[in-house]
């Protein structure tokens, strides 16, 4: 349909209509070729190689169908349930709080009052593009307990030093500062990008209406930034359900599974202990998790008003 | 100057209040020091050794003990090496990855042909299937392949990145269809008018594409994790996290380290974010 025939065109020596429109046929199949085979080699394979491996159990290398023997034994594991549970609390907690949070950064980084916006607008994002194991290495030295900096700084104020990373709920707070640090800028971005659509006229009509700020903000800002506000939700679930990373690196899913995540308990059941097959259940159980979560908050948000 | 007026921060050109101006830019520019806090640290830890870091008070200007600490690196992990793991796949990743999320993008977005949104549709799939599912067979298939501790281990999985193709496309839709039919009706070959034709006005796009190539294969961490074996074909994530798990951790020397691997996203931030930030902001906007 994008090659409109040629014919009316005046033909030069060699350029007869057939020709090109063969070619042209077959191009954009050329074009997405390479990304299409190597999509299916190094992730539909696996994706299904993975399926088949959760009905089976590998002992010393060799594997053995068990059916849905790992689908059930999930039921019955105290750490997965654990893990779940962790991911909830961060998901339940942290991202609506980061998200509110990044909506203020995106409403005041696209305030005119603002001066140097590019400035702040990189300084914000740079987390975001910040290793996670130059963060997490970071952090956990500064939020060390009897030497990090934090509790130096806390012990000037007169406040006793915090288990920041050696208590169970301490952790869970350290966790969730260090996902808000990194993932707040980021998302402000995203909301950025769909705020400056919002058309100027909407904010002068709503005053011309006597709306203050709050009201404006409620009635013009945030039914605006919907779509973007969507993504960031779904983007942040997605994410956490995954959380694998800041963990790892901060705390190890300790002290004693306080930060156990699903991510986490995947991979040390994957290259601790070699139980493939356990460890492709939780994953496509983690996939099944997503997809309805996802599904959900399209359901809730999605719908236009 | 009525009240309404000054209420809506967005709003451009009614607002004359300098004293809410300073006061937004000044706690904006506090909650910026935070952000920043541990960038500071992290450059000002790396010139001491571990016992300045942990002293008390804590160092807060920079120290002579900067060369040690790389001395250190080198000796415990290669270091020097390992900056050329690194570089070298990031470089590599960057030029291949790109190449194929840049012509899938321009396929997807210019051409109408069967199977399009079928096509798309499931290279979006992997945007939604977490990265775990495919941890473990990518690993068995990677150890039959014989390519554990190899560079294409890690470059080749995910050189057809969801996320650098769904950017390609948004970008390349922006792209006049008459642009193109004028240069197919010269006689241009698909090939010519994608390279002379389509990639020119691109350049902010690929820019944004390559920076986010690069500093995703430069940060990544799992994978490589779960694939090179050898110290000697670390990356540096991989070789920060395995010096940090040793017995007695020599915190200078690893938080050297970690100036490092912030080295690109340093230059990134200084001379090439205004394009990052646009071009990604760019690519959201027409979702």
């Amino acid at each position: 349909m994008t090659l409109a025939p040629p014919a009316p065109a005046p033909a030069r020596t060699k350029a007869p209509a057939a020709r090109p429109r063969r070619r042209g046929r077959a191009a954009p199949y050329l074009f997405v070729l390479p990304a299409l085979l190597l999509f299916a080699a190094f992730k539909l394979y696996p994706i299904g190689w993975s399926f088949v491996m959760s009905l089976h159990r590998t002992v010393a290398g060799v594997d053995t169908y068990v059916g849905a023997d790992n689908y059930t034994r999930m039921l019955d594991d105290p750490l997965m349930w654990t893990a779940l549970r962790n991911t909830g609390v961060i998901l339940a907690v942290q991202v609506p709080l980061m998200l509110a949070l990044a909506t203020a950064l995106a409403v005041a980084l696209n305030s005119t009052l603002l001066r140097g916006r590019s400035l702040f607008r990189l300084g914000f994002f740079l987390p975001m593009v910040t290793g996670l194991v130059a963060y997490g290495i970071v952090f956990s030295v500064l939020l060390n307990k009897d030497y990090g900096l934090v509790n130096w700084l806390l012990g000037q104020l007169g406040i006793d030093p915090v288990p920041w990373l050696t208590d169970g709920l301490w952790a869970r707070i350290s966790l969730g500062l260090a996902l808000t640090w990194h993932y707040t800028g980021y998302n402000a971005v995203l909301l950025l990008a769909r705020l400056q659509t919002i058309p100027h006229e909407l904010y002068d009509a709503a005053s011309v209406d006597g709306a203050g700020a709050f009201a404006a903000f409620r009635h013009v800002t945030l039914p605006g930034l919907r779509p973007a506000l969507l993504l960031t939700t779904v983007l942040s679930t997605i994410g956490t359900l995954q959380l694998f990373d800041e963990p790892y690196v901060l705390t190890g899913g300790g002290p004693d599974n306080a930060t156990l995540t699903i991510g986490v308990y995947l991979y040390r059941n994957a290259f601790t202990y070699f139980d493939f097959g356990y460890a492709s259940a939780l994953a496509y159980a983690l996939t099944v998790l997503i997809g309805l979560l996802g599904l959900l908050q399209f359901r809730l948000l999605g719908e236009k008003p | 100057m009525t009240t309404s007026a000054t209420t809506s921060v967005t709003t451009s050109v009614t607002n004359r209040n300098p004293g809410r101006g300073i006061l937004l830019t000044s706690g904006l520019a506090l909650a910026l020091a935070a952000v920043a806090v541990p960038f500071y640290w992290l450059a000002v830890a790396a010139t001491h050794s571990s016992q300045e870091i942990f002293a008390s008070p804590p160092p807060l200007l920079p120290g002579g003990h900067l060369l040690r600490n790389l001395h250190t690196l080198q000796d415990s992990a290669h270091f020097g090496r390992v900056i050329l793991n690194s570089l070298g796949i990031a470089v590599v990743y960057t030029l291949l990855a790109g190449a194929v999320c840049t012509l899938a993008g321009y396929g997807f977005a210019t051409y109408d042909f069967r199977g399009r949104e079928l096509l798309f549709g499931l290279l979006m799939l992997g945007l939604v299937v977490p990265t775990q599912v495919t941890l473990v067979p990518l690993f068995r298939m990677m150890a039959d392949l014989q390519w554990l501790d190899t560079y294409q281990a890690v470059i080749a999985p995910n050189l057809a990145l969801p996320f650098g193709i769904f950017l390609m496309r948004q970008s390349m839709a922006a792209l006049p269809k008459e642009l193109l039919d004028s240069g197919r009706m010269d006689g241009c070959g698909e090939l010519r008018l994608f390279w002379r034709v389509a990639l020119p006005p691109m350049r902010p796009a690929l820019a944004a594409l390559g920076i986010f190539l690069f500093l995703y294969q430069w940060n990544d961490f799992v994978w490589p994790l779960i694939v090179l074996r050898e110290g000697t074909s670390f990356t540096i994530p991989v070789a920060l996290a395995s010096l940090q798990g040793l017995d007695e951790t020599d915190y200078g020397a690893i938080l050297a380290g970690t100036s490092i691997a912030a080295v690109p996203m340093a230059v990134v931030f200084l001379v090439l974010q205004r394009h990052f930030v646009s071009g990604l902001l760019a690519g959201a906007v027409k979702e």
